[in-house]
C-alpha cells in the first residue's frame, strides 16, 4: 500500500481493496518502526489519523466523500493545527499547541485527508539540509549518511520512505523543491498568493508560499486543487479562480519551447547533476519540445538579495516570540530586559538567531537603503529576467540544486550552506511557480530536475512534469529502508 | 561596509537576543562573511529601478468592518507562560 | 529677552469603527481584560492582517475634512520595536506613504479671530494595549483589547504659538473627527490622545528651539497647563545659561509639571520597513469623490454660514458650531420658528442655562429642537408672551406636556389680541380707578408717559397675564389721551 500514489490509493479505496483505517494503520506501523532512524517527524498524531479515517470510511460508505476522500499525508510542522503541537522545529514553540487550523489546515480536512502527523523541519524554515532542528536532523532516507535537504527536509523523507504518500512543505526560497530533489519526490513551490499563509508561521512574508510533496506530478496537481484559491484571512492571497489542475496532464508537449537558463549550467553545478539535467531535457526533445538557451543575468545577485529581504522580514515576524503570550518562557526573569534577552536567547537556534541579526543590522538605521531598497531594487531586476525569458519559452529547466544531497554534517560555514540555493532562490523573489522532479541519480543519491513557468502557469508545469513521468520512471524508484534490507 | 563588534552587540540587543562576549565573536565572523557576500548587490547599478515589495502588483483587499471574532480567551490563555485575573504577566515595567 | 514658543502636536485618534483594524475583534470599551483580543490581536503564530475598510473610509473622511491631499497609494510600514503590550514586537503603522497628505485646519481663538495651522499628514496606525501596574506581586499585567483599535495619527506642522493656539488647535480637531462621526472623541476613555512638542527661541529668531516631547496629554485643559509649565522651564533653563535637551516628558497634573522620562539607554531604532503582510492601498478618485461628496458640513464652514447668512455674531456662530450636536439641534430650532436670531438666544440662553444647572449634553436635553421652535414660533406670532413662554419651557423641561402648543392650551396662555375684549378691561380699569385718572388727567403732558405703567399692569392683571401687552399699551394710551 505505501508504494502507491495518492491517485493509486484514491482508486484502491473507492474500490474497496482497503479502507483508510486500514491503510491508515499500516502506514503508522510503518512510522514507527522506520521513524526513529528517519526522525522525519515531530509529532505523530495517531489517534487523530484513526479517527479522521474511520470518519472518512463512514462518509464513503454514506456516499459524501470529499475530493481526496481518506488519503493520509502529512503536514510541516509549521502549519498550525488546532489542539496540536506546532513547534516550527524551534525549543521556542516546543511547549506550543495551536488554538486554531490553518487556512490548508482547514482545506485538507474538508477535503477529507487524514493527517498522520506533524514533520520535521529545519527551525523556523531557515535551513537547507534540515540539521537546524531543535528535534535533531532528518536522515536522507536513500542514505542515512546524507541529508535529506531543507527546510520541508521531514515532508520529503517522509514521503520518500514510504510513510505517508505525501506532504505539505513550504518554500521561501527553495524549502520545497531542494528537499524534493534530494529525497527523489516530486514538490511544488506555487506562484505566490496561490495558496492561503493564513496560519502557516511566517519566516519571510513576502517570500514564503506552501505546497504538495509527493511522489508524482499528478498527485501534485490533486493537492493543489485542494491547497490553492482565496482567503480572506490572508492579504496577500490571490482572488482567482482555481483550474482543475488534473484536466490537462496528458496534454501533449509537442511544440512546447523549453529555456535553459545559461546561468543555471555555469561553475559549481557537479557534472553528475548537469549529466541528469541533460538527459532529462532530451527525454523533452523527444517529446517533441524544442529547447533554447536563454539567460537570466541577474542570477546571481539572487541569494545577495534573498539574504537581505529574507532575514529582514524574519527579524520583524520572529519579534512575537517574546515569552509573554505563548511559546517558551525563561525561568525566574530577573526584569522585563532579562526576560526578553533570555527567552529568545534559550528558545532560538543558532542558524535563526543569525538571521535575525543578519535582518536587524540591515534594516537599522544607517544602513536601510544601502541594503533593504538596493535589494528590492535587485529584485524586481530578478523578476524582470523572468518575464523576458517567459517571452520566448514556455517553461525553464534546470537543476534544482548544484549537487545531489551532501552529507549530514558536511557544510559548516553558513555562506557556503546558503549557496546550495543558487538555483531555486530567484524563483521565490520572483513569486513564480517552480516544480521539481525525479530525473536520475548522481553517486546513489537523487537528481531534481527543476522545472519552472511564469506566475500562475502552475497547470502547465504539473503537465510538462507529468509528461515526463510518463516517458521515465525516476519517480517510481524507492530506497530501500534499512530495516526491510536486514 | 565591514561589520564590527559593536554591531553585533547592537543588533543583539536591538533583538532582544541574549549573546555573551564569546558567541558575539563567533556571529561578528559569520555576519561579517553574510555581508560580504550581500554586499555583492552593490556592483550592480539600479539607478532608476523602483524597489519591488510583493512579487505580485496587487493591491489591498479591504474587509467589512464587522465583528466576527468571540471571546476565546480561556482557549488562548492556556498556552501563556503566566497569567492572572485573565491578563498576561511580564515582570513589572517601569514607566 | 522676548521669548516666542513653538508647538506643534501628534493627536492620536481611535477611530470608531466597531471591529479592529486588522482583525475581527470587537472595540468596545470597557470588557474584560484579553475578551477582546482575537489570534490576530495577540500576535499568534501564522496570523494575518487584513485591513478594515471602515478604518480607510474614516481616515479619508478626515483627510477632506482639512482639504488635505489625499495619495492615490499609502502604504503599511512596520515600527519594529519590543514592549509587552505590543503583541507583534512592531506596530503596523504607515512611515513613508501615509493614507492623509498635507492640509490644514482653522481655529478660532478667544477673541474670535482664526488662523490656520498646517497639517503635516495623518497617518493609520493599530493601538497597542494597556499595561496595569496593580500589584500582581510586583508583576505588570497586560490586556491586549486595545491592542488593534484603529488609531489616526494627526501630525501638525510646528505653526502653534501659545498654549492657548494649542488648546484651540486640539479643540478643532475634536470638533472635526466628531462632526464626522469618525471618532466619539472621548479624551477621557482615551479616544483623542495628544504628544506635545514644545520648544522657545528668541523673538525674531527663525530656526527653532531644541524641543521636549510631552507625552500622552489627554485634556484640553492638561494641554494648555502642560505647555504653560515647560514654556516657562524652558525660558527660566535658557536665562540661567542653561541648554534644553531633547527629550521625552510626562505631564504630572496633580503637581502640574512636565517630568523627564527616565532616559533610554540607547536612542530608538524603530527600523521600519513595508509591512509585506499588507498590499499598497490604492484609493481611486471615484471612492474619493463618493467620501468628499457625502461629508457633512464642518464646523469652519458652518460657523462661517452661521456668521454670513443667518447673521449671527461671531461669538453665537462659534458656540452654536462649537459641536455637531449642537450644530444640528440649534438649525433644527431655526428651521422650526424660522427666527434665527431668537434661535440663537433661545439655544445659548434658556436652555444652555438649564442644560448648564442640570449637567445635562445637549443630546440629552428633555426639550426638543422641535418643541423649542414651536415655542419660539408661538411668542413670534402672538400667540403668546415673552413671559408666557418662560413658563412654557420650565413646563416642557418638566415634561408637562407633549408640546409648547398643548402647554400654552392646559395652562390656559394664550395672549388675548381681540382688540374689543382688551378695550372691555380697560374701561372697566379706568372706571375703577377714578383718583389715577384724574391724576393722569392733572399731570404735565411729558409725565404721563410713566403714568401709563399703572393701568398697563391693572389690565395685565385682569387679563391674568394674556392680553397682549403693547396692544393694552396703545389702546390704554389712546382711552386715557381721550379723556384729558
Amino acid at each position: 500500500m505505501h508504494d502507491k500514489t495518492l491517485t493509486e490509493l484514491a482508486a484502491a479505496l473507492s474500490a474497496g481493496e482497503f479502507s483508510s483505517r486500514e491503510l491508515t494503520e499500516h502506514l503508522l506501523a510503518r512510522i514507527e518502526r522506520h521513524d526513529g532512524a528517519l526522525n522525519s517527524f515531530i509529532t505523530v498524531t495517531a489517534e487523530q489519523a484513526l479517527a479522521a479515517a474511520d470518519a472518512a470510511d463512514a462518509a464513503r460508505a454514506r456516499g459524501e466523500a470529499g475530493p481526496l476522500p481518506g488519503l493520509p499525508l502529512a503536514l510541516k510542522d509549521i502549519f498550525c493545527t488546532r489542539g496540536v503541537k506546532t513547534s516550527c522545529g524551534s525549543r521556542m514553540l516546543d511547549n506550543f499547541t495551536a488554538p486554531y487550523d490553518a487556512g490548508v489546515v482547514e482545506k485538507l480536512a474538508d477535503a477529507g485527508t487524514v493527517s498522520l502527523g506533524k514533520t520535521n523541519m529545519d527551525e523556523f524554515a531557515m535551513g537547507s539540509s534540515n540539521e537546524n532542528s531543535f528535534f535533531g536532523p532528518v536522515k536522507n532516507p536513500w542514505d542515512l549518511g546524507a541529508v535529506p535537504g531543507g527546510s520541508s527536509g521531514g515532508s520529503a523523507a517522509a514521503v520518500a520512505a514510504g510513510l505517508v504518500p505525501a506532504a505539505l512543505g513550504t518554500d521561501t526560497g527553495g524549502s520545497i523543491r531542494q528537499p524534493a530533489a534530494f529525497c527523489g519526490i516530486t514538490g511544488l513551490k506555487p506562484t505566490y498568493g496561490r495558496v492561503s499563509r493564513y496560519g502557516m508561521i511566517a519566516y519571510a512574508s513576502s517570500l514564503d508560499q506552501a505546497g504538495p510533496m509527493a511522489r508524482s506530478a499528478a498527485d501534485c496537481a490533486h493537492l493543489l486543487g485542494v491547497l490553492a484559491g482565496h482567503d480572506l484571512r490572508d492579504s496577500t492571497s490571490v482572488a482567482r479562480g482555481v483550474p482543475d489542475y488534473a484536466a490537462d496532464l496528458d496534454a501533449p508537449l509537442s511544440g512546447l519551447k523549453i529555456g535553459l537558463p545559461r546561468e543555471y549550467f555555469g561553475d559549481g553545478l557537479s557534472p553528475e547533476v548537469e549529466g541528469a539535467v541533460r538527459e532529462a531535457v532530451k527525454v523533452y526533445e523527444s517529446l517533441g519540445a524544442s529547447v533554447r538557451e536563454v539567460s537570466l543575468p541577474h542570477t546571481h545577485y539572487a541569494i545577495p538579495a534573498y539574504y537581505v529581504i529574507a532575514p529582514a522580514e524574519a527579524s520583524s515576524n520572529l519579534s512575537r516570540y517574546d515569552g509573554v503570550r505563548f511559546g517558551h518562557r525563561c525561568e525566574d526573569p530577573a526584569d522585563l530586559m532579562d526576560l526578553y534577552k533570555r527567552t529568545r536567547a534559550e528558545g532560538f537556534g543558532e542558524e535563526v538567531k543569525r538571521r535575525i541579526l543578519i535582518g536587524t543590522h540591515t534594516l537599522s538605521e544607517g544602513f536601510f537603503d544601502a541594503y533593504y531598497k538596493k535589494a528590492q531594487k535587485v529584485r524586481r531586476l530578478i523578476r524582470q529576467d523572468f518575464l523576458d525569458a517567459f517571452d520566448e519559452v514556455d517553461v525553464l529547466m534546470g537543476p534544482a540544486s548544484p549537487t545531489p544531497a551532501f552529507d549530514l554534517g558536511a557544510k559548516k560555514d553558513p555562506v557556503s550552506m546558503y549557496l546550495q540555493d543558487i538555483y531555486t532562490i530567484a524563483i521565490n523573489l520572483a513569486g513564480i511557480p517552480g516544480i521539481s522532479v525525479p530525473a536520475g541519480f548522481a553517486n546513489g543519491r537523487p537528481v531534481g530536475l527543476q522545472i519552472l513557468g511564469t506566475h500562475f502557469a502552475e497547470a502547465r508545469l504539473l503537465n510538462v512534469a507529468h509528461q515526463f513521468q510518463q516517458a521515465t520512471d525516476w519517480h517510481l524508484r524507492r530506497p530501500a529502508l534499512a530495516e526491510e534490507t536486514a | 561596509m565591514a561589520l564590527e563588534h559593536a554591531d553585533v552587540l547592537r543588533a543583539a540587543h536591538l533583538a532582544r537576543l541574549g549573546l555573551d562576549e564569546g558567541e558575539a565573536d563567533r556571529y561578528l565572523g559569520d555576519l561579517g562573511r553574510i555581508l560580504e557576500m550581500v554586499d555583492q548587490l552593490q556592483a550592480l547599478d539600479t539607478d532608476g529601478v523602483a524597489p519591488l515589495a510583493h512579487p505580485l502588483d496587487a493591491t489591498q483587499r479591504l474587509r467589512a468592518d464587522e465583528v466576527t471574532e468571540a471571546d476565546q480567551r480561556e482557549t488562548f490563555q492556556r498556552c501563556a507562560p503566566a497569567v492572572e485575573n485573565g491578563l498576561y504577566l511580564v515582570p513589572r515595567v517601569v514607566e | 529677552m522676548q521669548w516666542e514658543t513653538v508647538i506643534g502636536l501628534e493627536v492620536h485618534v481611535q477611530l470608531a469603527t466597531r471591529s479592529k483594524i486588522f482583525s475581527g475583534a470587537s472595540t468596545a470599551f470597557g470588557a474584560e481584560p484579553n475578551t477582546q483580543a482575537c489570534a490576530v490581536d495577540l500576535g499568534l503564530p501564522g496570523v494575518l492582517p487584513v485591513l478594515n475598510e471602515q478604518a480607510v473610509a474614516m481616515a479619508v473622511q478626515f483627510g477632506l475634512g482639512i482639504h488635505a491631499e489625499i495619495p492615490e497609494v499609502s502604504v503599511f510600514d512596520r515600527k519594529n520595536y519590543f514592549y509587552p503590550d505590543l503583541p507583534k514586537g512592531y506596530q503596523t503603522s504607515q512611515m513613508y506613504h501615509p493614507i492623509v497628505g498635507p492640509g490644514e485646519v482653522e481655529i478660532t481663538l478667544e477673541d474670535g479671530s482664526t488662523k490656520a495651522v498646517r497639517v503635516h499628514h495623518a497617518h493609520l496606525e493599530e493601538d497597542a494595549g494597556k499595561s496595569l501596574h496593580e500589584d500582581f506581586h510586583g508583576m505588570t499585567g497586560i490586556d491586549l483589547n486595545r491592542a488593534g483599535t484603529p488609531l489616526l495619527e494627526i501630525v501638525s506642522e510646528p505653526d502653534m504659538r501659545s498654549a492657548k493656539e494649542a488648546a484651540a488647535y486640539l479643540k478643532a480637531i475634536h470638533s472635526i473627527v466628531t462632526y464626522l462621526g469618525i471618532s466619539d472623541g472621548n479624551m477621557a476613555e482615551g479616544s483623542m490622545r495628544c504628544d506635545v512638542n514644545v520648544s522657545v527661541r528668541p523673538r525674531g529668531e527663525t530656526t527653532f528651539g531644541t524641543r521636549a516631547e510631552i507625552k500622552n496629554v489627554n485634556s484640553f485643559r492638561f494641554v494648555e497647563r502642560a505647555i504653560e509649565y515647560e514654556v516657562e522651564r524652558q525660558i527660566e533653563l535658557l536665562e540661567a545659561g542653561g541648554e534644553v535637551v531633547q527629550e521625552t516628558r510626562l505631564y504630572d497634573p496633580e503637581a502640574d509639571e512636565t517630568r523627564s522620562m527616565r532616559t533610554k539607554e540607547e536612542a530608538n531604532d524603530y527600523r521600519y520597513f513595508p509591512c509585506p503582510d499588507l498590499l499598497p492601498v490604492v484609493l481611486d478618485q471615484a471612492y474619493v469623490d463618493h467620501l468628499r461628496d457625502n461629508l457633512p458640513e464642518l464646523p469652519a464652514a458652518k460657523r462661517a454660514r452661521f456668521q454670513d447668512e443667518l447673521g449671527l455674531s461671531a461669538y453665537d456662530a462659534g458656540v452654536l458650531s462649537a459641536s455637531r450636536a449642537m450644530a444640528e439641534y440649534f438649525e433644527r430650532v431655526k428651521a422650526v420658528c424660522g427666527d434665527a436670531k431668537q434661535a440663537a438666544n433661545w439655544v445659548q440662553g434658556e436652555l444652555s442655562g438649564a442644560l448648564n444647572r442640570e449637567g445635562l449634553a445637549i443630546a440629552d436635553s428633555p426639550v426638543s429642537a422641535d418643541q423649542l421652535g414651536e415655542l419660539i414660533a408661538r411668542v413670534k406670532d402672538d400667540t403668546i408672551s415673552g413671559k408666557a413662554a418662560k413658563q412654557v419651557f420650565q413646563a416642557l423641561w418638566h415634561g408637562e406636556g407633549e408640546s409648547a402648543d398643548a402647554i400654552i392650551e392646559t395652562k390656559g396662555l394664550k395672549q388675548v389680541t381681540d382688540t374689543g375684549a382688551i378695550e372691555a378691561m380697560i374701561d372697566q380699569v379706568i372706571a375703577d380707578s377714578p383718583a389715577q385718572v384724574a391724576q393722569y388727567r392733572d399731570a404735565e403732558p411729558e409725565k404721563r408717559g410713566k403714568m401709563i405703567g399703572y393701568f398697563v399692569g391693572q389690565v395685565m392683571k385682569a387679563s391674568r397675564g394674556t392680553a397682549n401687552p403693547q396692544q393694552v399699551n396703545a389702546l390704554l394710551k389712546e382711552k386715557l389721551d381721550a379723556l384729558c
